[in-house]
């Protein structure tokens, strides 16, 4: 037959060629789209670089009552302390709104979180002078993770309670998670219920697995 | 009333590769948007089974295409390529609305196969990178997540489409009688595919 054309194929090579372009270039046009969009489609569907996953590494997800909660801070303390819900709130409120990055590549813009800086937090154990790095440890087993004493007492990094002015949900890490803004979202540990205060920053569950101790946001992980 | 009869539309290795690609897809659909929906992901938690299960899924889909390439009728195959590669002025009147008459693939069945066939590439070349880039921060593209995404939005809108054409649809479901027999009714062969020399099958 006269007039064939090959564009079976042409159809295959050019989807191929712009999707492995695109592995340079979608996620600035993403992001440049979805500011097009109204706000309101984001709510309905998880967009890929603007919405939260949720993430977990162990088989459950913790399921935890706020009315019997208890953060358990000790190690290199004077006093060790156990608070409830009621506690924390009775120390200075910290509120903030920050981006929240995920180094696997989504980002979560002007989310804002309610809770205590940890610098309140640790007035009240008193950490001796030999005291250098905090881990926080997840009721999911066996996550934890880890920062030095400089980078938890920054001003903005905080054990939160609230999320978006309304009590933290549980995939979020509720009742209690750590937000570390600077730092990639496996920093911010969920579901915390222990700080324990140590010499050095003990290795953390993704640390093991390669990722950098230092998590700084497009400083860190090869960014 | 006499017996209607049947031209064979699909060889056995096509329908091998069909089928494979057909339950890898929803196993790799359903855990995928385990992972991905925050709803689900709460919901059915159990996250590196589903992962793990994600990704045994993708490693036994290529290895099956391979295999079905490797142990079937490849010359048959290249036929079919052939003839989904090429579109005539047929073709073009059909997509732009007309109507022509089609050979053993209609227009729209070819577009459905470039696509098909680019998507399943980009899939795999995405989700590999992803998983790499777990480990590897030299695999972290930054395009990765999004295209794996864009194109998990595509092929289910594509797969829709065909699974309506292929089985809700009344003058086109008869078509799937040859992806899992092999063959479909003359008469019908004749009306859709009216220049598929259905008696040299």
């Amino acid at each position: 037959m006269r007039d064939e054309q090959r564009l079976g194929r042409a159809a295959f090579l050019g989807v191929t060629a712009v999707g492995l372009s695109s592995l340079l270039w979608g996620r600035s046009a993403w992001e440049a789209t979805s500011r097009l969009v109204p706000s309101g489609v984001g709510a309905v569907l998880p967009q890929p670089t603007s919405g939260w996953r949720i993430y977990t590494v162990a088989s459950t997800m913790p399921r935890i009552d706020p009315a019997t909660y208890r953060l358990r801070v000790d190690g290199l303390v004077q006093q060790p302390v156990s608070l409830t819900l009621t506690d924390l709130r009775a120390l200075p409120v910290a509120e903030h709104v920050s981006d929240f990055h995920c180094v696997t590549g989504w980002s979560v813009d002007d989310v804002r979180w309610t809770g205590v800086r940890v610098r309140d937090l640790l007035a009240g154990a008193g950490p001796l002078p030999s005291a250098g790095a905090l881990a926080f440890v997840s009721a999911e087993r066996p996550y934890v993770d880890s920062l030095t004493l400089e980078q938890a007492l920054l001003p903005d990094v905080m054990l939160a309670w609230e999320m978006d002015a309304r009590p933290l949900p549980r995939p979020h890490g509720g009742p209690l998670r750590l937000v570390v803004p600077a730092m990639y979202g496996y920093k911010s540990v969920k579901w915390v219920e222990r700080v324990v205060v140590t010499r050095e920053p003990v290795v953390g569950y993704w640390e093991e697995r390669g990722y950098d101790q230092d998590a700084w946001v497009g400083r860190s992980n090869a960014a | 009333m006499s017996e209607p009869r049947y031209v064979r539309r699909f060889s056995r290795t096509e329908r091998s590769l069909h089928w494979v690609h057909a339950s890898a897809f929803f196993v790799l659909l359903g855990s995928g948007l385990v992972l991905y929906l925050p709803s689900l992901a709460t919901e059915v938690g159990r996250r590196p089974l589903v992962k793990d299960v994600h990704l045994l899924t993708a490693v036994a889909w290529i290895l099956a295409l391979a295999a079905v390439l490797v142990l079937g009728d490849r010359r048959g195959l290249r036929v079919t390529a052939r003839e989904l590669d090429v579109f005539d002025s047929d073709d073009r009147r059909w997509l732009l609305g007309g109507d022509a008459p089609q050979g053993r693939f209609n227009a729209g069945q070819k577009l459905n196969a470039a696509l098909t066939a680019a998507f399943a590439l980009l899939f795999a070349v995405s989700g590999a990178l992803l998983w790499l880039g777990e480990r590897d921060t030299r695999f972290r593209l930054d395009g990765s997540i999004v295209l794996h995404d864009v194109l998990t939005y595509a092929s289910v809108a594509l797969v829709a489409g065909h699974l309506y054409l292929a089985v809700i649809h009344p003058t086109t479901r008869h078509a799937l009688r040859g992806i899992t027999r092999g063959s479909v009714r003359e008469d019908w062969a004749r009306e859709h595919h009216a220049k598929w020399p259905t008696d040299a099958q």
